[in-house]
């Protein structure tokens, strides 16, 4: 099967500390993969570099074949890569619908339209509907963001990522801050993902993820200790002794 | 809403009723000074970025359209199209080097480049007419329309103004609106989501520079005379006191600092001395009581009375 992330080499260097040391990864396409790691690993520096929003110092990220390493992250979107940010980062003075809606402007030729109003174009709206429904949301679409509590914030998060219909789908902690309960919700909307859509995703919480992904590559300083499946993670020495603490 | 915009619309076609052609002046010029505040809260309100060089582009048309009718032979359209074109190449040129920043590094790069037009047309003798400006402009007499009477100058400028008024309130309110006002708020979210918020940023400075020229045509034909004072900082500072005052990002916010501020200090100077003093005063209690603005401020304080009453 074709790789939907293909990252060869990568290097990136903060001030002399490399925060990403020869990072060499494969996703195939279809494929949940769980990346973990303790702080300060490179597992948010990995995504920025996917997105552009950081430029590497060397090495190639290509996303479906298409080389981005260094391109510019409003690029992302367009070939494909919907992320969600580990800071919850929406438009809090908007409502939820209006802040899908901007997810859908960001892929539509439309959001160059400087006459028409936003209002009119009923299609907008009803789409930010559907995906507001698919994490469970519809009832709070006119709802602005700021009063919405943090478990549902994540899934606007996820939510907005969705609306563009992403092939690759980078998560950034999804479970951060989330109650039992709130983790159930999220659970279950990350099951609800179309199988066809890649899925990397960074999380801590090792129940959930463990249950989501299907591999799971391990990062340490910025580099790749170990790569295989539930089974061979838990039981590899490097990983017990480094991130499950001996 | 409809009731008070019909309203509000019946009473600015009345103004030239008054009998007294000084307080129609005041109106032209308010209106003059809302097209300024309206372009620049484009950028301020909608876009987030602070600028304190808007200015320069009324100051760049003024006198392109001074000096391409009384010293370059031109007629009154093209003299105007002309300058207009050059404040808004102006602003797209000054916009890709203020755009390298947001924030405090925007600010001083606006401010540098409205310092370094003003000081042209202060030393530029030649050019300028340096300190004594440029005379003898004529008003235009559009469809054969004269415009040398106050009433007859403040439809034009009313109806400009209208135009002015719609343009930006389509903006803001379409798609690219929207993107605008997402670039301010999140712009590394918005990057994410496939927007382009550099080219997002420029079209609206650009939009903005457009809209001041315009403010420029019709101070240069209200007063006839352009000089130094009108790229001066605190022309620019003066209108973004208008758009904060009034309330940056709404739509009625510029018209209302405009009007406050031209009748604070062509009216109110009258029987004041001390009238700046007032105007601080003024700026010291909006922003106590309406840091928002005033018209946010008063919309809030109406929603909270009718909910208290209901």
């Amino acid at each position: 099967m074709a790789n939907a992330l293909e990252i060869v080499g990568l290097r990136k260097v903060f001030g002399g500390l490399p925060a990403i040391n020869g990072v060499t990864l494969a996703v195939a396409e279809g494929e949940r993969r769980l990346l973990l790691g303790p702080n300060g690993a490179g597992k948010t520096t990995l995504f920025n570099l996917i997105t552009g929003e950081l430029e590497p110092d060397a090495g190639s990220i290509r996303v479906f074949g298409r080389e981005v390493a260094g391109g510019r992250p409003e690029r992302c979107a367009h070939l494909g890569v919907g992320r969600t940010y580990q800071i919850i980062t929406l438009f809090p003075r908007n409502t939820l619908a209006q802040n899908v809606v901007l997810a859908l402007l960001g892929v539509s030729p439309r959001r160059w339209d400087p006459v028409t109003a936003l209002r009119a174009h009923a299609g907008f709206w009803e789409r930010a509907r559907d995906v507001l429904g698919r994490v469970g949301l519809a009832g709070r679409a006119d709802r602005p963001v700021l009063e919405l509590p943090y478990g549902d914030q994540r899934r606007l998060e996820i939510a907005m990522a969705l609306a563009q219909a992403p092939r690759l789908l980078l998560l950034d902690e999804p479970f951060a801050g989330l109650s039992r309960e709130e983790r159930r919700d999220m659970q279950a909307v990350l099951a609800a993902i179309p199988r066809e859509v890649t899925v990397l995703m960074i999380e801590h919480d090792m129940d959930v993820a463990l249950s989501f992904a299907e591999r799971i590559t391990v990062l340490h300083y910025g580099q790749v200790i170990v790569e295989g499946t539930r089974g061979e993670i838990v039981a590899n020495p490097r990983v017990r002794e480094i991130y499950l603490g001996g | 809403m409809r009731l008070s915009a019909l309203a509000a619309g019946a009473a600015l076609l009345a103004v030239p009723l008054i009998p007294a052609p000084y307080y129609v002046n005041v109106a032209s010029q308010v209106l003059i000074a809302a097209v300024f505040a309206l372009s620049l809260n484009l950028l301020v309100g909608h876009a987030g970025l602070t600028s304190l060089g808007h200015a320069a582009y009324l100051g760049l048309a003024a006198y392109a359209v001074t000096w391409l009718t009384t010293r370059g032979g031109l007629g009154h359209l093209p003299a105007a199209l002309l300058a207009l074109a050059l404040s808004t190449l102006a602003a797209a040129f000054f916009g890709v080097l203020a755009l390298r920043g947001t924030g405090l590094g925007f600010l001083m790069i606006t401010l540098a480049l409205g310092q370094i037009l003003w000081g042209v047309a202060y030393r530029w003798v030649s050019l300028t007419g340096g300190d004594n400006g440029l005379t003898g402009l004529t008003r235009p007499r559009p469809l054969g329309l004269d415009l040398a009477s106050p009433g007859a100058f403040y439809y034009f400028t009313l109806a400009v103004a209208a135009l002015v008024f719609g343009v930006v309130a389509l903006y803001v309110r379409s798609p690219l609106g929207a993107a605008v006002e997402g670039s301010r708020d999140q712009p590394r979210r918005m990057r994410a989501l496939g927007h382009n918020v550099w080219l997002v940023r420029w079209i609206t400075f650009v939009l903005a520079g457009a809209g001041g020229g315009v403010a420029g045509l019709l101070f240069a034909y209200y007063n006839q005379f352009v000089a130094p004072g009108v790229l001066a900082l605190t022309s620019s500072a003066e209108v973004l006191l208008m758009v904060i005052a009034g309330g940056a990002g709404t739509l009625l916010g510029p018209v209302v600092g405009a009007a406050t501020v031209v009748v604070l200090k062509t009216v109110v100077s009258a029987y004041v001395t001390r009238w700046v003093m007032l105007l601080g005063a003024v700026f010291v209690l909006i922003v106590v009581f309406m840091p928002e603005g005033v018209v946010p401020g008063v919309a809030r304080a109406w929603r909270t009375r009718s909910r208290s009453s209901a």
